[in-house]
């Protein structure tokens, strides 16, 4: 099973009519592409409608009460109506701010969500009006780190949104945002690499095509699960809404935006739940193919149908995202670079180490058993040995505090007592050794 | 950490390096769940120095008390922790019953237990929810507040009230217990014990949870006994000391003690996960206790649950201190009185002024992400700080 899990070749040229290569592009007419980008635009906001609704009901009935659903059917229109009523708001710039950057931080926030849309692959090749063409506005040959460039602009929208405020909790959110990003970008990019390993293009399309037997969410398992990680760091949602986090920093970066600036903000985080799941989707979800079962049936993967089955794996992604939103609390911003340095990090270079030494054995005729079981002896080891190294460490530092605490506690001891009547009335003694100057700074007296 | 700088605006990366912020928590902010302030120091997200700012909710309460009397004095006394109303009553009829040397009727005494325990539950239902939504997770607090309406149905069924009680009289209740309410109340506290666990579950065992709270905020017994910090906080800290327990009032003697069902819920690690913890245990603890006395007031015969009392109440001259184990701590009511209709002065000791004072203590050296656990942790409300 495995072996033909891992055996499935790079970009298997398939026949035409059916999944595009990266020859099938940039051959469509103006009104086509002019189409296709109108189209995806539109997709986007109706999506971000729909996740707004969505998420309110969804989340709603997990907790057990009914979300919006009196503006239209089921409260279909709920955010419309919101959208609506945003812009209308007084447009407050405080003074102070610095303007120019204050006022682009929206645009520079949402303008790169909408952009990484374009390699997103919607199905294969279709016929419009006579044209052969594929479901995708365009497709390069390093499509995938072009979503990585837009994806690293976006941050610089909170980063100078929060820092152009003049206010400190929008400055400590971008902040936050910027020691975010190099926590979680990194990881996730080391998640793709595996992916581009085994379809040998980093060309979506192409990324789509070599799905065609089995997912990479299967055979690059501990890929997916650190891109899933990474992409809520990326749309800054629960449980890494730090540079929001209501609870702390009142809105975080966008505490000092109104109206139509925060709505663009809104709107960027969004577009950019529905930019990264349909990555998830593209990169290791098999893209626009059908799900097992129905792939049997002839025909799922042709024609218009493969849409649909986007579509639902989109669903079910975003659905993740708020089911994530309804049950998890908020990390800290130092335990989630913890996260991001000491976990995500070299878990994926370890990751890719060993996806690339299996290839190149394969190559050399050595069988995938074999390596597996190696493997998994190497990791064994590594895994023991950095529990130990935890253990030993944790052990050492809890023995150091435990004596610094003890010395605390000795020193204080001396300092109880004194004359309770020293100044004609009772006075009760303060014994804590601070109020006698004994420490000057009150955070060791917390740590005994 | 050289010049000190009130709000650091637009300014470059040199000028942080050096300044240290001044950010001031509240009096507006979604965690300080009313209007307290702290002003904070900061070093980049850590905190220097920290003091809370109180009194913007001063409503004069103990200066109020000396005009009003001995039954209008209740409705002030249950409005300023409004999270524990009844327990905050139960303070100010016990002090003037104690002045009368009252003999309040059995029934009076169980039912007002019963109620006291009720409302314990309640108030620690709404930290249960509060405290992860301020860490971030949303969904505790509807669960909360499910259990809440549940509980507050049958309080309202007995007392007209759902918030503010004003059901305890001096010498007993206002009024008996609906007929057939101890059924229905005994189903409610079936149903909020039988649901607790979905509370529990999301939120106690949650790895992330966890890593905001322990070791966060830790609160030595020392400081404990210094700032006389009381309620589940202290005794999170590993201060045993209940005052259900130890300097029983009402029927709490016959409740606590070896093989009964009263039990004081301690922790000794002091940090904001025991706090949450004995929060959480206490629910148990109290939700136990409810069940013994409904057991008990189904058994007693009837009888009147208040005392008949003259036209203008008077208490003689002299001065009582009572106190009781509110919800989040101790509440004292020192009573001196003239022999007038209203006391001469009724000194307020509330459990959350006192908790907040360890704050100062407490921030420093934590991050601002952990001031919010912290914060949250120490279970206060505005209106008992200020009073």
């Amino acid at each position: 099973m495995t072996t033909s899990l891992l055996a499935a070749p790079p970009a298997t040229p398939l026949a035409a009519g059916e999944a595009p290569t990266l020859e099938a592009f940039g051959l469509d007419p103006w009104w086509l592409i002019l189409a296709k980008a109108v189209l995806i635009f539109v997709f986007l906001m109706l999506m971000v409608l729909f996740e707004i609704w969505f998420e309110r009901r969804f989340m709603a009935r997990m907790q057990n009460r009914l979300g919006p659903n009196r503006v239209g059917p089921l409260g279909l229109l709920q955010p419309i109506a919101d959208g609506l009523k945003l812009p209308l708001k007084e447009d407050l710039v405080p003074r102070g701010v610095d303007r120019p950057v204050f006022i682009l931080a929206p645009a520079l926030a949402t303008m790169p969500a909408f952009l990484a849309f374009a390699i997103i692959p919607f199905g294969p090749t279709v016929s419009v009006f006579g044209h052969q063409t594929p479901l995708q506005l365009a497709d390069l040959p390093v499509a995938v780190l072009f979503v990585l460039a837009m994806s690293s602009l976006g941050v610089y929208g909170i980063v100078l949104g929060g820092w152009a405020s003049a206010s400190p909790y929008s400055l400590l959110g971008g902040l936050r945002s910027s020691a975010q990003v190099i926590s979680y970008e990194i990881g996730m990019g080391l998640s793709f690499v595996a992916v581009f390993l085994f379809a040998g293009s980093l060309s979506t399309s192409e990324i789509v095509a070599s799905q065609e037997r089995i997912w990479y969410a299967v055979v690059l398992f501990p890929s997916f699960v650190i891109y899933a990680i990474t992409m809520v760091g990326e749309v800054n949602r629960i449980p890494f809404d730090l540079p929001e986090g209501e609870g702390e920093l009142v809105g975080g970066f966008h505490t000092e935006y109104s109206s139509l600036k925060f709505g663009m903000f809104m709107l960027a985080e969004y577009v950019n739940m529905t930019t990264v799941s349909a990555l998830a989707v593209t990169l290791f979800l098999g893209g626009w193919r059908a799900p097992w079962p129905i792939s049997l049936v002839d025909g799922a993967n042709a024609g218009w149908w493969p849409v649909l089955w986007f579509m639902i794996k989109l669903l079910l992604t975003i659905s993740f995202f708020i089911w994530l939103r309804a049950t998890l609390p908020r990390v800290r911003y130092d335990q989630l670079m913890k996260l991001g340095w000491k976990v995500l990090i070299p878990g994926a270079l370890a990751w890719i180490m060993v996806v690339a030494t299996i290839r190149v054995l394969r190559n050399e005729g050595i069988s995938t058993q074999q390596v597996f079981f190696a493997v998994a002896i190497v990791l064994g080891i590594y895994i023991v040995a950095s529990y130990l190294w935890d253990a030993v460490r944790g052990n050492r530092r809890d023995a150091e505090e435990q004596e610094a605490t003890a010395a605390e506690r000795a020193g204080a001891g001396d300092s109880t007592g004194g004359d309770p009547m020293a100044g004609g009335y009772p006075v009760p003694p303060l014994d804590a050794p601070h109020y006698h100057g004994r420490n000057s700074t009150s955070k060791e007296v917390n740590r005994a | 950490m050289g010049t000190e700088r009130t709000v650091a605006v637009g300014i470059g990366a040199e000028e942080l390096a050096t300044a240290d912020m001044t950010l001031n928590i509240g009096p507006q902010h979604p965690s300080t769940h009313g209007v307290l302030r702290l002003r904070l120091t900061l070093d980049g997200e850590r905190i220097s120095r920290a003091e809370p700012i109180i009194g913007y909710m001063h409503r004069g309460a103990e200066k109020l008390f000396e005009v009003r009397d001995y039954r209008q004095i209740i409705v002030l006394a249950n409005r300023h922790d409004w999270l524990s109303a009844f327990s905050s009553e139960l303070g100010v009829v016990v002090a003037v019953e104690r002045m009368l040397g009252m003999e309040i009727p059995e029934r009076a005494v169980w039912a007002r237990t019963l109620l006291a325990e009720l409302n314990r539950v309640l108030n620690h239902l709404m930290f249960l929810g509060s405290y992860p939504l301020e860490i971030g997770a949303i969904t505790p607090v509807f669960y909360a507040f499910r259990e809440r309406e549940t509980l507050q149905r049958v309080m309202e069924e007995a007392s007209g009230g759902r918030m503010h009680y004003m059901f305890n009289r001096v010498g007993g209740l206002k009024e008996d217990l609906p007929a057939g309410w101890l059924d229905r109340a005994r189903a409610a506290v079936r149903e909020v014990r039988s649901r607790m666990s979905d509370i529990e579950w999301i939120i106690r065992g949650n790895e992330i949870f966890r890593a905001r709270t322990r070791g966060v905020g830790v609160l030595s017994p020392e400081a404990v006994l210094q700032y006389g910090v009381s309620g589940p906080v202290a005794r999170a800290a590993g201060v045993d000391f209940d005052l259900r327990r130890d300097e029983p009032y009402l029927a709490y003697g016959e409740l606590f003690g070896p093989g009964r069902p009263g039990r004081v819920v301690r922790r000794t690690e002091g940090d904001c996960y025991a706090r949450f913890e004995c929060l959480l245990d206490q629910v148990y603890v109290s939700l136990d206790l409810a069940d013994a006395c409904l057991d008990r007031l189904a058994d007693l015969p009837p009888g009147p649950i208040n005392v008949r009392l003259p036209k203008v109440l008077k208490a003689p001259e002299g001065h009582t201190y009572a106190w009781t184990e509110n919800p989040l701590g101790i509440n004292g009511y020192f009573l001196v009185s003239r022999g007038e209709k209203t006391p001469y002065r009724m000194k307020l000791r509330s459990a959350s002024y006192n908790n907040i004072q360890v704050l100062s203590e407490l921030l420093p050296g934590n991050l601002v992400a952990d001031m919010i656990a912290i914060l949250g942790s120490m279970f206060f409300v505005v209106g008992d700080i200020d009073k």
